[in-house]
């Protein structure tokens, strides 16, 4: 291991992933807390949380996230009787940080030269991306079970069952939706993914549409969000994270955020062209193409979760039977049959 | 008039609606059409332009006021003839059909010959009725109505729901007891 890192590296990658988890990550997951509300209740004919206001102002229930906050923040954290203290504390905590750290791994945006000096605008650029965020998204698990064990509680443990059995089936799912394009991109970094899209001036889902419907339902599941929420399932059991209160209830909720966002930024770096705008070269622009990566990647993220929002606030919960179906019936062999398809076609090409 | 017998056919489960994206489609075409069309009215609101519809159902109830159905059953309210005295003639009908046990009247003697009796205390304790309004079918001389379109009836203690005879009669404005008035039960 060498330390001949220059210090400028340091500092950059530093600003980088905080931009990457606070910048990002908290503020989209506090908005999306708002989004939540207000999309389901102008969907449904009604007007939405418009309460909390700060001298006054409301714009349009803005402050509720900050509410929240407050309330978590402050209310009683209540660990149970029963409970393995140590795991209790650890769960949502391995949760939540599975999920932030794939945030960091987003390609938010390329290479840009900034007064000479090449600036690569990826927090955590590795050449094993893909496959770290998937595992890293799939190690979110272990939180989810652990909070249900090491709650004491029978509905908890009910909730991490589920959760466990669904995450399994789901992340296979994930894994091999994306084996077609990976295999077509010749790459498992993030980067040269996009880099080929905009290279060949096509976008992923042009190249694999039935891998991009496999994803986008596979990773709606692995966000436990509401078509797929039985690990919570707050009608029957009110699931893993029953015996949380407080900000590690909280956290949890934002776990569910996060998570749902790494999905839309893994659909967008491999599917929707990543930081790219079609007719636009923006690695040549400098400081200026840098600024519409980054925008450019987070608004096509943002679309997409506008999309998932309102897929969450349309469909029913599916049944536990029904669930394992879709995942292990349905999404595996078409992804796989995908998957085989798509080789045969880069052999015959070639 | 004939009973009317309604075939209501089982949807078919056909290939389009087993791969279920077409379903999934379908229903986000109806949550998207509500999301802009709402969202077009609530900007025109917004804008100030008129003619177009409320964007949401919704009644901001502690700020504009409730609405309540032309039949809705609210508070009680004890009527009056027309020389006015009470109607009740304290048979105690309402007092035995009342199923929350609510009603409380203590009887005496009417100075009119034609009535014979009249109520000397009526109470409702609202807190414990269910407002069925058995009691207004179960009167024979009409002297209870639940019409008096008032819903706003909590307080501060149980006892100051209970509702005495010149309050139900509107003789009284209902004032809040002094006792038992927030009273912190926590300080001695």
């Amino acid at each position: 291991m060498t330390f001949a890192i220059p210090l400028n590296d340091v500092l950059f990658t530093t600003a980088k992933v905080l931009f990457a988890v606070v910048g990002v990550g908290l503020n989209i997951a506090g908005f999306l807390g708002w989004v939540e509300r207000k999309q389901s209740a102008v969907l449904q004919d009604r007007i939405g949380a418009n309460r909390a206001s700060i001298f006054g102002i409301k714009i349009l229930g803005l402050f509720h996230p900050i509410a929240d906050a407050i309330k978590m923040l402050t209310k009683e954290d209540f660990v149970p009787k029963g409970a393995m203290k140590p795991l209790h504390g650890l769960a949502p905590m391995i949760s939540l940080g599975c999920a932030m750290f794939c945030l960091a791994a987003l390609p938010y945006g390329g290479t840009v030269v900034v007064a000479g000096r090449l600036y690569d605008l990826q927090p955590i650029a590795l050449p094993m991306g893909v496959p770290l965020v998937l595992a890293t998204l799939a190690f979110g698990v272990h939180g989810v079970v652990m909070a249900g064990y090491a709650s004491g509680s029978n509905y908890g443990l009910l909730g991490a069952l589920r959760g466990a059995a669904q995450m399994i089936a789901y992340e296979v799912c994930l894994a091999s939706a994306l084996a077609g394009l990976l295999f077509i991109y010749g790459t498992l970094d993030f980067s040269e993914a996009v880099l080929w899209q905009v290279t060949h001036g096509v976008w992923g889902i042009v190249v694999q549409p039935l891998a991009f419907i496999l994803f986008l339902t596979a990773g709606a599941a692995v966000t436990k969000r509401t078509p797929f929420d039985l690990p919570e399932g707050e009608s029957e059991i009110v699931g893993y994270h029953v015996e949380y209160s407080g900000m590690k209830f909280g956290m949890f909720l934002m776990t569910d955020f996060f998570e749902s966002i790494v999905i839309c930024g893994v659909i967008t770096a491999l599917f929707l062209g990543g930081w790219s705008i079609p007719g636009l070269d923006l690695p040549s622009m400098g400081p200026l193409g840098g600024f519409l990566m980054v925008n450019s990647f987070i608004v096509k993220m943002l679309l997409l979760l506008f999309l998932l929002m309102q897929l969450r606030w349309t469909l029913p919960r599916f049944r536990f039977d029904q669930l394992l179906d879709l995942g292990w019936k349905n999404l595996l062999p078409l992804s796989l049959l995908n998957f085989l398809a798509t080789a045969w076609v880069v052999y015959l090409w070639r | 008039m004939a009973i009317k017998v309604r075939v209501v056919e089982r949807p078919e489960r056909t290939f389009a609606t087993q791969i279920y994206l077409l379903e999934v489609w379908r229903g986000l075409a109806i949550t998207f059409r509500h999301l802009f069309v709402n969202l077009f009215r609530h900007s025109m609101k917004a804008l100030g332009v008129k003619g177009f519809l409320p964007g949401a159902v919704t009644i901001q109830y502690p700020e504009d006021p409730a609405v309540l159905g032309k039949r809705a059953r609210t508070r009680h309210r004890l009527l009056k003839r027309d020389d006015g005295a009470p109607r009740c003639t304290a048979c105690l009908l309402c007092e035995t059909i009342c199923p929350a046990k609510c009603i409380r009247i203590t009887a005496e003697n009417a100075p009119d010959v034609t009535v014979e009796k009249r109520a000397k205390t009526f109470d409702i304790d609202l807190g414990m009725c269910v407002f069925c309004g058995y009691c207004v079918e179960a009167c024979p001389v009409d002297a209870i109505h639940m019409d008096a379109n008032e819903v706003e009836l909590s307080s501060y203690s149980r006892k100051d729901m209970i509702w005495n005879m010149p309050e139900l009669l509107g003789d009284v404005p209902k004032l809040p007891s002094q006792v038992g008035r927030a009273v912190d039960p926590l300080k001695p």
